[in-house]
């Protein structure tokens, strides 16, 4: 599995701009489906036909937080502004990549009080020393992403990006795992998650789901004083009860909770404090979608070092496939 | 001129019945217009091929009445975002019959010592009608009305123009000109309500006309004012319209602003991106609009905007519509692979 997940977490793609990792994503899923397409908001949609099954939409976004170029200066230097949630403090000395490749070091001016510190005291150096020698790489508008490579740490995996790379890679698995049934899958890898949850608001609208699951990571609540929450990397698949965009609909909670009890596989819930996923934007498309969302437990999420355990991400697989082969004919 | 009477209209966000009367009036001599339940006014020029649609805003930041006192002074909140620093001892004009008014708060000599180390709250001003009492004040005003401020609109030194509103009255006016043109695609000019609370209209009106790919037209912020480093210039009043890569509501259609950058290339129209990622415009919900649409923004240059007083360049007004005219060209000529 670290081989799929270090392929996906090596792909390129700041939201809004997520053609690499699309046609990454792309080759590793058409295998598994019966067609592929991209929708206007370049959202990657694999659909394995039913046989007058219920329509189930699955999505993990692909999109990541990274940078965007604001100002060229006349030494070379590149001002930035953030694309999703950035701390600044994770970004000192920290290294990012172009799409084209290029590389800089993320530094900031000098300042009195570290405090101080945000965004727009920080630049990129990309190693030129003029503003021409700088524009022939990069442009205003170019983004950028975290640089940083994959750790085993026994069970445990670390890298930037597993949010959501590592729920990109259990749709991937599902799909190759799962049979056929009277089901309707679309395997959704979503764009923009990480700017407000847009890609999937536009994708929920096209495919008009029976039911809806988003896959995306949760942070967890087991590291040294942490923020009081009940998520514990090695405990199992988490299911979604609560965030800020979505109570998820008790029937959806139910079947799920019940799927992994049937089946053995070790499940926790998951209440959000703050922030949301793809389960909200698809909750409320149309007349209202039955939604709710799996969660592979991640540490650390939104820095370059982020951390799963393998073992629960198993245990989200195995939970995506039994509920994507469920009969739901009575369900939803 | 069109500018002039746009921005001296009165249209705060849900009353842009004046802006849309002369938006009406004017771009009902040259295409066909209707407006829809929320208020957007939505005018349509025949053709056949991809649907292009321009949208701007027509409401403009501005107070709301919220109470009226023994005394005949008015209280009120702001509509849409305005930094109350601006609003001590301005004129402005109340209601649809449009009573002037000056917004009060105490004045130095009376204020305390720590007052006059914070910004007065708007809790702590009020807006005088020279009312002598409630009564007297109610035989003008309703609980609801809005104000608006009275700037007149004025030609200024170097090509410049000073007025109010210009959020987003130049972008009306863009499409105004825009529309005087005769293309073969089929081009709906969108006339939205409610920006300033939220994008209110826009969305509805995607969600009407399905177009194919739309141009936003705004007066954007230029900070190329005083107190902010040159890093921070989002856009610089004079050096062309401003290209929008991504802001805080939208992440712009990249074949959009590819093609935009190149038709200004071709044109010889000077063009700048808006270096900034701040802030919200209507792109933001038309992007996100049923199965999603391609959109890109595009920003005449404004300082000051949400105050009183705007200032912008007639040049980048006239290169704003060129622009927009060539980019609708160039989808006849090549069309667009979006």
């Amino acid at each position: 599995m670290k081989e799929l997940i270090e392929k996906l977490v090596n792909a390129f793609g700041p939201s809004g701009y997520e053609d690499d990792i699309a046609s990454v994503l792309k080759e590793l899923i058409a295998p598994y489906v019966d067609e592929v397409h991209h929708d206007n908001l370049g959202n990657l949609i694999g659909i394995k036909r039913g046989n007058g099954g219920k329509k189930i939409m699955l999505a993990a976004h692909m999109d990541e937080i990274g940078v965007i170029v604001t100002h060229i200066d006349e030494n070379g230097f590149l001002r930035f502004s953030n694309i999703g949630g950035l701390n600044p403090f994770g970004l000192i000395a920290r290294r990012v990549r172009f799409a084209d490749g290029t590389v800089g070091v993320i530094h900031h001016e000098k300042l009195d009080n570290i405090r101080d510190l945000n965004l727009r005291k920080m630049y990129i150096d990309i190693g030129c020393s003029t503003k021409e020698e700088a524009e022939a790489k990069v442009s205003i508008g170019a983004t950028a992403v975290i640089h940083e490579g994959v750790d085993l740490l026994g069970s445990r995996l670390t890298s930037k990006v597993l949010d959501n790379r590592a729920g990109c890679a259990v749709l991937v698995a599902a799909a190759q795992k799962a049979p056929k049934t009277n089901n309707e899958i679309y395997y959704v890898f979503t764009t923009q998650e990480e700017v407000g949850t847009r890609g999937a608001k536009t994708a929920a609208f096209g495919i008009d789901p029976d039911l809806g699951i988003a896959i995306d990571v949760t942070p967890t609540g087991d590291t040294p004083e942490a923020h009081r929450m009940s998520v514990s990397l090695g405990k199992g698949a988490a299911i979604k009860v609560k965030d800020s965009t979505i109570v998820t609909h008790p029937k959806v909670k139910a079947f799920l909770t019940e799927i992994a009890s049937a089946n053995d596989i070790p499940y926790q819930f998951e209440i959000l404090d703050g922030g949301g996923t793809d389960a909200g934007p698809i909750h409320l498309t149309r007349e209202g979608v039955p939604t709710g969302a799996i969660s592979v437990p991640c540490r650390y999420v939104h820095s370059a070092s982020e951390m799963i355990d393998l073992n629960d991400f198993d245990a989200c697989v195995q939970l995506l496939v039994g509920a994507i082969t469920a009969d739901l004919s009575a369900r939803f | 001129m069109l500018l002039k009477r746009l921005t001296e209209a009165i249209g705060v966000s849900s009353r842009e019945d004046e802006v849309r009367d002369i938006l009406r009036e004017e771009v009902g001599q040259y295409a066909s217009i209707r407006t829809d339940a929320l208020g957007d006014l939505i005018a349509y020029k025949e053709g056949t091929g991809p649907k292009v649609m321009l949208s701007a805003h027509m409401d403009e930041v501005g107070l709301m009445i919220t109470g009226i006192e023994s005394n005949g002074m008015l209280k009120f909140r702001s509509v849409g975002s305005i930094d109350p620093r601006v609003l001590v001892a301005k004129k402005v004009l109340v209601g649809k019959d449009k009573i002037p008014g000056v917004i009060g708060s105490k004045p130095i000599h009376l204020q305390k010592p720590d007052e006059r180390t914070h910004p007065i709250k708007i809790e702590d001003m009020c807006i005088d009608i020279g009312a002598k009492d409630e009564a007297a004040a109610k035989e003008k005003v309703k609980l609801g009305d809005c104000a608006g401020f009275a700037t007149k609109y004025e030609a200024f030194q170097g090509g410049l123009i000073k007025g109010k509103a210009f959020d987003n009255r130049v972008g009306c006016a863009v499409i105004a000109e825009v529309l005087r043109h005769d293309f073969t695609l089929p081009v709906y000019g969108a006339f939205t309500v409610q920006e300033e609370v939220g994008g209110r209209g826009a969305g509805v009106v995607a969600y009407d006309v399905v177009p194919d790919v739309t141009i936003v037209l705004e007066g954007t912020t230029a900070s190329d004012v005083a107190g902010i480093d040159p890093h921070l210039h989002a856009t610089t009043v004079g050096q062309g319209p401003a290209i929008t890569f991504m802001d805080g509501s939208v992440i712009s259609s990249r074949p959009v602003v590819d093609r935009l950058i190149e038709v200004a290339k071709k044109l010889d129209i000077p063009y700048q991106m808006r270096r900034s990622t701040a802030s919200g415009t209507d792109a933001g919900k038309i992007r996100l609009t049923r199965t999603g649409m391609s959109v890109a923004v595009v920003s005449v240059p404004c300082r000051y905007i949400h105050s009183p007083v705007s200032i912008a360049s007639l040049e980048d007004f006239s290169r704003t519509v060129a622009l927009v005219r060539g980019f609708i060209e160039s989808l006849q000529e090549g069309g667009l692979e979006l």
